[in-house]
């Protein structure tokens, strides 16, 4: 069987999955301990076909489904398979944890709906994947947005979430919007011009390339959380059940970047340079603002979406780079940068699942989404407190796990940066690293406070005693995707191996054999002498060194310990309250980065009884952007509505005009 | 490689990290000597830091009744941390084992591992204090680490390598060169290096006192061992910023060949470098006063400018050649 | 020109002075941009003199051009020591001390000199390539010290900086002419001076007269007075 047989097979059972789950709504421990688990077994089945079928020359089928004479082009290469094996590997380990997430009554969503949803989320995302003409990609694309606007509003009756909802559905009609102008200009007016492959082969003028680059960017930027398009994200994420926000970070933002590469690399012939600055510059101001609205969030899911949004931004960063490359005929450097990029994809979708993941399981122990009313979680639960503990680390870039991997990659791009024949360019880049060095350690504040507040100190309500821990298949899940990501981490040559094809496709050149040299665990991409970093050797020596104080210490002095109560330099602790609030652990940040922000504050009086400090930290754009276009909508509509008046004499009279203007057009 | 290559090279890689073991306390004692000396009082024995770690290691630590494992794991992590990074940096020799390991970008990444969990510690048992060092270190740690890696960044583009081995070979033992970004480099490294170690502008190592202490607030509740493994993590710290400010802007006498001659003279010069550093660390300390916690983002903020326009500047004036 | 320079012994190392000097100065144009003392700002202005100086007799060694040395001489005399003697003479009687209000704050200040340092450097590359000196990647950096000198003058509320900001602009503007071109004529360098030395008179007059009238060297309140005219 070959490997997209094999996937769409996959995709046929993900179908039946949901529909069972339709069929057996009612028995909530058939769907979720028998259809989740068996999800996640058929997305493991879809990660290792698309896994084989990386290095293999490109699968293509077409599918007699959907309208008369428009049948589905699906083709399956090196691409398409690297973001499949990640939507795999990822949705294996959310499923499993959703079994164990799912609960009888929660939400207005029954399981089995759920399950259908969940499923169909899936599917649509993979065929967004699969995709080979504009006609499947935006039937998948849409269904993709559907599914998941319904689960994000699976708990429907809060006001909320529904305006979360809404709002995460103008946007994505709005990219969608954009993508589909992209195609059309790509398709150069021709009838069966809707074919990826026909795309590849048009000569579009030079205007109307770039028109549809554009179109594309903003089309896809919107999905992905771009600058200025990504109010939608932080509103949706909260919003849904943990795992969908999981996939929804982990995977779907990933299809928008994967169709933006599809579009910027392969389906239009030839590249400019300015397209790559200005994705450069975009993606950085993304990260910088996505980093900087993570550290000063009070709601941890929040906190979580804005990384996301930071996260896309660094891809859309190293994509930009890659595309500067490429552009100026460098396509080793381009390679270098796409790969950090595309690294980066997998391993922003491993330990954000992750992190998203733990969030629910604390939000299902404890109620609280809120940072002030948690604390001390690492007490009642270990095992999810340590799990988010690697996420953190990998979040915040740190070695030996995988965040630090991409962003080394990343670095060193810019780094190799030579004499680009564009003066300002030449001379931006460095800053272009400096502001990514900055949002990497920004990176490091956002998750120590997230880390930090949710999980040590005192407990900050007394009902978080009674916290539980996750149950088995939650830790299966989070266990599975922590490991991922310290595979991800001290295994880089690997990856680097599997994005070969990869980048040979995108920009005709990869360095897989450059980077290995003979020396499987040293990652060096051109050469040693430029730069190199042994993961491996720097887990073990970082463990051999604490293991070996550990026994000098014990062996050396006394392993001798007494509990006490807590010193704190001889202040009195009175419960949790004295401790940094999530708005006190910000606040630095607020006041280094004030004019980002939209700051309302109220400040008590003196003389008040009971005295009340409010903060409220808004997202300017809103304000600025969001705001005056709704108006301006509004007002447009109230114009149109001018029309309405409610008489049928009138709408025909219309009506008669209408008829009579297009009669003398078209008999002039 | 085969093994007669890699065993003079573990044993380098070896002599250095005990080296820095060893000598990192006594950095801190010199410059706490001096620091006295400059401002008037009777200098503290120099090998004062040795005894207090000795008497610290056979106390017995006391461990609030709420601590997790992270706090009693996080000393070992830290202090472990800075001994790698005190190997990692090619004090006495370019040929070490652990080189092609850890580049530069590696051991900003490992000075920022050890800030997290230190900072962690900080928050684990609830307290005030802890939280508000945990903050003000991060605070510190978001702009310093930027910084870092740019005026590494200014090294790596003049030796085209991230490698530190390769960026010390390439400035000390090359024909003799100015290179003007390095002024910039310099002046950003030691900004960055005096806010790092918690020195005087911007912490005092010196103080409990609330309105100002940064890294005494996160380890306020540890003792015993712990507290021991954590200040002379510390030390160690001042041990490898030192070294890297010596290999960066002063290189000339690191070893290039493994030979015990040419390894002799480099512990003779290293010595000297780290005392003439020291003092000149305390002479920063006592010229200057503690700065409010929030101009410190302002202090930070410019050395990672500076660190920047070290880049450019290399670009302009060193780019052409 | 070019020819007869390349074939002296030991000019890439001179060029490497001035280069380093180059950077120096641009370090000290950061740095009183970053200043909130006035009398370090002054000091970094007397350093910025010397540097000055020190890459003029540089110049003046290595190209043999005897009039440079004059050059160097009068740099030393009236930017290393009279105008900084003045100047302090002058914040001791108007008893100035502190400078505490820019009026935009200095990480953005720093960061928008970045952004003009950028510019600087791309636009004096042209300008740089019809320039015949081994040196003339400088001029980008004088230009940049010309540049950020502005930018000081800009930023600043009150009068003192201000004066400094010029002054240290036409050390930028001397720089680019040593580096770039082995210095001006001789006569202009004199007369320049000679405007520096009048300018500083008349601000010193200046500064005293607004003090009487004011009460205060803030220059906002001249401009409220200009308004109310």
């Amino acid at each position: 069987m070959s490997p997209l047989t094999l996937i769409l097979t996959c995709l046929a059972g993900w179908l039946a999955v949901g529909l069972a789950g339709v069929f057996f709504a009612r028995r909530f421990f058939f769907v979720a301990r028998i259809l989740f688990p068996a999800g996640a077994a058929l997305a493991i089945g879809v990660a290792a076909a698309a896994l084989a079928s990386i290095f293999s020359d490109p699968e293509t089928a077409i599918l007699p489904l959907g309208l008369p004479g428009l049948p589905f082009h699906l083709r399956l290469d090196a691409l398409s398979a690297y973001f499949l094996c990640l939507l795999g590997a990822v949705a294996a380990g959310v499923s499993i944890y959703a079994a164990g997430y799912l609960r009888r009554r929660e939400g207005s969503a029954t399981p089995g709906q759920q399950c259908l949803l969940y499923h169909l989320f899936l599917a649509s995302m993979c065929v967004v994947l699969l995709a080979d003409d504009a006609y499947v990609f935006m039937v998948a694309w849409e269904s993709m947005a559907l599914s998941s606007y319904f689960l994000v509003t699976s708990d429907h009756r809060i006001a909320e979430i529904r305006r979360a909802g809404y709002l995460y559905l103008i946007v994505a009609h709005i990219g969608a919007i954009g993508i589909l102008l992209s195609f059309g200009a790509m398709s150069g007016g021709e009838a069966d011009g809707y074919t990826f492959a026909a795309m590849r082969t048009h000569e579009l003028g030079g205007w109307l390339q770039s028109a549809a680059f554009l179109l594309a960017l903003a089309g896809f930027g919107a999905k992905a959380g771009l600058l200025p398009l990504h109010v939608w994200l932080p509103e949706a994420h909260p919003a849904a059940p943990s795992p969908v926000s999981a996939l929804m970070s982990a995977v779907m933002l990933k299809t928008a970047i994967y169709g933006l590469l599809r579009v910027a690399f392969d389906l239009l012939p030839e590249q400019q340079w300015w397209w790559g600055a200005l994705l450069l510059g975009l993606g950085l101001a993304t990260a910088v603002f996505g980093v900087v609205f993570s550290t000063v969030q009070s709601d941890m899911k929040r906190l979580l979406a804005y990384s996301s949004i930071e996260n896309v931004g660094l891809i859309f960063a190293g994509v930009g780079l890659s595309l500067v490359f490429a552009a100026n005929a460098m396509p080793l450097l381009g390679a270098l940068a796409l790969t950090a990029a595309l690294y980066h994809c997998v391993n922003h979708a491993f330990f954000k699942s992750l992190l998203f993941l733990t969030t629910g399981s604390v939000l299902h122990a404890t109620g609280q989404r809120n940072l002030g009313r948690l604390g001390g979680l690492i007490h009642p639960m270990p095992w999810v407190a340590w799990l988010a503990l690697v996420g953190v680390i990998a979040s915040a870039g740190l070695p030996p796990l995988n965040g630090f991997v991409s962003e080394w990659l990343l670095l060193q791009s810019f780094l190799f940066t030579p004499q680009l024949p564009h003066g300002y360019l030449n001379m931006l880049l460095p800053v272009a690293a400096g502001a990514v060095a900055l949002i990497a350690a920004l990176a490091g504040f956002a998750m120590v406070k997230f880390f930090g507040v949710v999980f040590l100190g005192q407990p900050r309500e007394e009902a978080l005693a009674q916290a539980h821990d996750a149950g088995t298949l939650e830790r299966i899940g989070l266990v599975w995707l922590a490991a991922g990501c310290l595979a991800l981490g001290v295994l880089p040559n690997f990856v680097i191996a599997t994005l070969d094809p990869v980048t040979q496709l995108l920009v005709g050149s990869g360095f897989a054999n450059s980077a290995g040299k003979g020396n499987w665990l040293l990652l060096a991409p051109i050469s040693e002498e430029r730069a190199s970093y042994n993961a491996l050797i720097f887990l073990g020596g970082i463990v051999a060194c604490t293991g070996a104080v550990f026994v000098a210490v014990r062996s050396l002095f006394h392993g001798r310990l007494r509990r006490v109560d807590t010193w704190d330099c001889g202040h009195p602790v009175a419960g949790g309250r004295t401790q940094d609030t999530a708005e006190g652990f910000g606040q630095p940040i607020r006041q280094v980065f004030a004019p980002f922000f939209r700051i309302t504050r109220e400040h008590p009086s003196p003389f008040d009884r009971e005295p009340h400090y409010r903060i409220v930290v808004e997202d300017p754009l809103w304000h600025l952007l969001y705001l005056p276009l709704a108006r301006l909508v509004e007002f447009g509509t109230r114009l149109v509505g001018l029309l309405q008046r409610g008489r049928i004499a009138i709408y025909l009279m219309f009506s008669f005009v209408t008829l009579l203007a297009l009669l003398m057009f078209t008999t002039r | 490689m085969d093994i007669d290559a890699l065993l003079p090279q573990f044993a380098a890689q070896l002599f250095e990290l005990f080296a820095a073991l060893a000598l990192a306390p006594l950095l801190t004692g010199w410059v706490n000597q001096w620091r006295a000396r400059l401002q008037g009082r009777t200098p503290p024995p120099l090998l004062l830091p040795y005894h207090t770690l000795m008497k610290l290691f056979g106390k017995e630590p006391l461990l609030a009744h709420n601590a997790s494992s992270l706090f009693r794991v996080a000393p070992y992590l830290i202090f472990s941390c800075m001994a790698l990074a005190a190997a990692i940096v090619p004090t006495l020799s370019s040929e070490l084992l652990f080189a092609p390991a850890a580049d530069a970008i590696a051991l900003v990444g490992l000075f920022a591992l050890a800030r997290v969990f230190i900072a962690l510690a900080g928050m684990d048992i609830g307290t005030a204090f802890g939280s508000l060092g945990a903050r003000r270190e991060m605070l510190i740690g978001f702009l310093a680490e930027p910084a870092l890696l740019m005026v590494f960044f200014t090294a790596s583009v003049i030796s085209g390598s991230t490698s530190l081995a390769t960026i010390v070979d390439t400035l000390a033992h090359r024909e003799f060169h100015i290179y003007p970004s390095l002024a910039f480099a310099g002046v950003a490294f030691t900004m960055v290096s005096i806010a790092e170690n918690g020195r005087v502008p911007v912490d005092n190592p010196a103080t409990h006192l609330e309105l100002t202490m940064i890294h005494e607030a996160m380890i306020l509740e540890y003792s015993g061992r712990h507290l021991a493994l954590i200040e002379w993590a510390a030390s160690l710290k001042l041990f490898a910023y030192s070294c890297l400010g010596i290999a960066l802007f002063f290189p000339f006498g690191i070893a290039q060949t493994l030979g015990p001659g040419a390894l002799a003279i480099a512990v003779a010069l290293m010595v000297g470098k780290l005392a003439l550093g020291g003092f000149l660390l305390a002479l920063i300390e006592t010229l200057s006063a503690k700065m409010r916690v929030f101009r410190t983002p302002e202090f930070l903020g410019s050395a990672f400018l500076l660190a920047v326009l070290a880049v450019l500047v290399h670009l302009l004036l060193e780019g052409s050649r | 020109m070019n020819a007869w320079l390349s074939t002296l012994p030991g000019l890439p190392f001179a060029g490497q002075l001035i280069n380093l000097c180059a950077a120096i100065m641009l370090l000290i144009a950061f740095a009183m941009l970053s200043q909130r003392r006035i009398s370090s700002l002054i000091r970094l202005f007397a350093l910025q003199g010397a540097v000055l100086c020190l890459s003029t007799a540089v110049v003046a060694q290595s190209t043999g051009q005897d009039h440079l040395w004059w050059s160097a001489l009068i740099t030393l005399l009236l930017k290393v020591l009279l105008l900084p003697w003045v100047l302090r003479r002058l914040v001791q009687r108007l008893s100035v001390k502190w400078d505490v209000e820019t009026l935009i704050n200095i990480p953005t200040t720093m960061l928008v000199g970045i952004g003009l340092v950028i510019v600087a450097f791309n636009v004096a590359q042209p300008i740089s390539e019809l320039a015949g000196t081994i040196t003339r990647s400088t001029i980008g950096i004088a230009l940049a010290c010309v540049l950020l000198a502005f930018l000081m003058m800009i930023t600043r509320s009150k009068a003192v900086p201000q004066v400094v900001g010029f002054m240290s602009m036409e050390n930028g503007l001397f720089f680019a002419a040593t580096s770039a071109t082995y210095g001006m004529p001789m006569v202009i360098e004199l007369g320049v001076a000679l405007d520096v030395l009048v300018g500083m008179v008349v601000f010193g007059v200046f500064f005293f007269h607004i003090r009487e009238k004011f009460d205060s060297l803030d220059i906002r309140h001249v401009e409220e007075k200009a308004r109310h005219d």
